[in-house]
């Protein structure tokens, strides 16, 4: 198993790598058309042909990929540091302000997640430019993901309050920023690993499905959810079956990031 | 019936109502702050306000100005709230600002189609789901184990919108996807749920004592992972409506989420609340049952 684990975070590692190194890996830019060619098939110039605008579908992957590959972490990022500041304030203070940020955790649990992001999403001005909709379209994901992870961090911080270990520290007079600072915000730093690195392949896919939705990443910036999109147009894609590299590669990402975690979840 | 006992069953009906009132003010608070909520995150959202209409060239300064007034008499938040939960109280649900129709027309055609698509999706995914989980956590051969894990894996990986897609290339029904994303979801948490409980020192005494698995499973493995699995039916219904919007839209079948997608892109402002809103109540009164459901196991385990 530690060896399919290893394997796991190889393939993230050269699959990051690739797309950081975009500019020197791929033959073109993402938005180039190669008006001459629309539609082609591999060639040697073209790895994996070029869509119906004559754009390399290489060049876009490499791209795309590290749009989701860099952001969807960052919505994590954003997601936990939310979870860990809510929750972590909720299970130290306790009371009420337990109970009100318990009630908000509910509150978002319950509104139907897709529902909620298409609302928001699709709200946005209609003149945006594809740098500002990737940046919302993260900003929110990161925004309104944070309810799971706040909840386990809460009961987390609430044990630790109530541990032998915090005792101590308080009969020795540590208190207030203190102890939370020293005492409480290290021992959940395992369980905040655990949510962020859960919260990745969420975003990766929920993305995807906003772009295949057309609510996603505004074009000609690419994205794994944009990239898909072109599934849509199925008559070709039995003639093309080079157009399944983007689904191919989601499916082995988010695979990869579920075995590289498997000692994170025992955490979550 | 002996009086002790007339008197003890009034204590636990008095407490089943009491615990179900508090599930109905549960329900309506967060129906009304979740539809408060929604309505704060649209209103406050970038872009809200803007109309497609604006960019039309061919429009007069006044007709201009005109389209302007009509979206600020939506722009007040508490107005918009307060407008939308009188006309609910009256049973209006207003008129879709995209579709031109009555939202209540709307939903009355549509609702159906997505319950339909819903239900058929959960009894797809629950059967498979837990069929192969009993199948693993009982029948312990490793190979069924790990092709049921391959193939809930790569399905976990797909997102639902792909699948949908998938669906439309090969012209399978697309009501089937709905059962492909609640399936693995199923399968995964109950087998590990079966499994432990499998493993727990009643079950293995059972076992040693030549029970056969069948009973074993009925008597003594579904009865203590029933309330966890009450939980996850309750959960598993959330996730179908979230399936069903990308379901929907891509394989055409005119449902809520279909229309959600509609109004989405519209920016049909009041609809979008209302839809959530709905989708928010089946999913809190699944909840609600799924844990009104659990509770006579759990008494009786006391």
């Amino acid at each position: 198993m530690r060896r399919v684990r290893l394997l796991a975070i190889l393939f993230l590692v050269s699959v990051a790598a690739a797309c950081l190194m975009a500019e020197f890996i791929a033959p073109a830019s993402y938005a180039q058309q190669f008006r001459e060619v629309p539609n082609a098939a591999p060639t040697r110039q073209h790895l994996l042909g070029t869509d119906d605008l004559g754009r390399d579908r290489l060049s876009r992957l490499l791209y795309g990929m590290r749009v989701s590959l860099l952001l969807a972490p960052a919505a994590a990022a954003l997601s936990s540091v939310l979870a860990a500041v809510i929750g972590g304030a909720a299970g130290f203070v306790g009371g009420w302000l337990e109970t009100g940020v318990m009630a908000a955790t509910d509150l978002f649990l319950s509104l139907p997640w897709l529902f909620l992001l298409i609302t928001v999403r699709a709200l946005l001005p209609l003149n945006v430019s594809p740098i500002t909709s990737v940046v919302i379209t993260f900003a929110l994901l990161g925004c309104l993901g944070w309810a799971a992870a706040a909840r386990v961090i809460c009961a987390d911080a609430r044990t630790l309050c109530a541990s032998d270990m915090v005792l101590l520290a308080r009969a020795s007079g540590s208190s207030g920023f203190r102890l939370l600072w020293r005492h409480i915000v290290p021992n959940l730093r395992p369980v905040l690993s655990a949510q962020f690195w859960i919260s990745v392949p969420v975003f990766i896919l929920t993305e995807a499905n906003l772009g295949v939705l057309g609510l996603g990443v505004a074009e000609p910036l690419p994205s794994w959810g944009s990239l898909l999109r072109e599934l849509e147009s199925f008559s070709s894609v039995t003639a093309q079956p080079w157009q399944f590299v983007p689904l191919v590669l989601v499916i082995a990402t988010v695979s990869c990031f579920h075995l590289a975690m498997q000692e994170q979840e025992t955490w979550a | 019936m002996p009086p002790a006992e007339i008197v003890s069953l009034r204590a636990h009906l008095k407490m089943r109502m009491r615990a179900l009132g508090k599930h109905v003010c549960r329900l309506l608070l967060v129906l009304c702050l979740g539809g408060f909520l929604g309505a704060t995150l649209v209103r406050f959202a970038p872009g809200f306000g803007v109309d497609e209409e604006e960019l039309d060239s061919r429009l007069s300064r006044e007709s201009m100005e005109a389209v302007r007034q009509s979206q600020e008499l939506n722009g007040s938040l508490a107005g918009f709230y307060l407008r939308y939960l009188t006309h609910l109280l009256e049973g209006d649900l207003g008129i879709s600002r995209t579709l031109h129709e009555p939202v209540r027309q709307l939903l009355a055609e549509r609702f159906q189609e997505t319950l339909k698509s819903v239900a058929l999706g959960l009894a797809l995914g629950w059967a498979a789901g837990l069929t192969l989980a009993m199948t693993v956590a009982m029948g312990r051969t490793w190979f069924v184990d790990l092709g049921a894990s391959l193939v809930t894996s790569t399905l976990l990986c797909v997102p639902a919108a792909v699948l949908a897609l998938l669906f439309v290339i090969v012209q399978a029904p697309g009501r089937l996807v709905i059962g492909l994303i609640v399936f693995p979801k199923v399968f995964v948490y109950a087998r590990n749920l079966l499994a432990q409980t499998a493993s727990l020192p009643h079950v293995l005494t059972a076992r040693a004592k030549g029970l056969g698995s069948v009973r074993v499973l009925l008597w003594h493995v579904l009865p203590v992972a029933a309330p966890q699995l009450f939980a996850l039916a309750g959960i598993s219904v959330s996730l179908a409506f979230a399936a069903a919007i990308p379901v929907e839209v891509l394989c055409d079948l005119p449902g809520i989420g279909q229309l959600a997608w509609k109004a989405a892109l519209g920016r049909d402002l009041e609809l979008l609340v209302i839809l959530t809103m709905i989708v928010t109540l089946v999913t809190l009164l699944a909840n609600t049952a799924a844990e009104l459901a659990s509770r006579p196991i759990h008494g009786g385990e006391a």
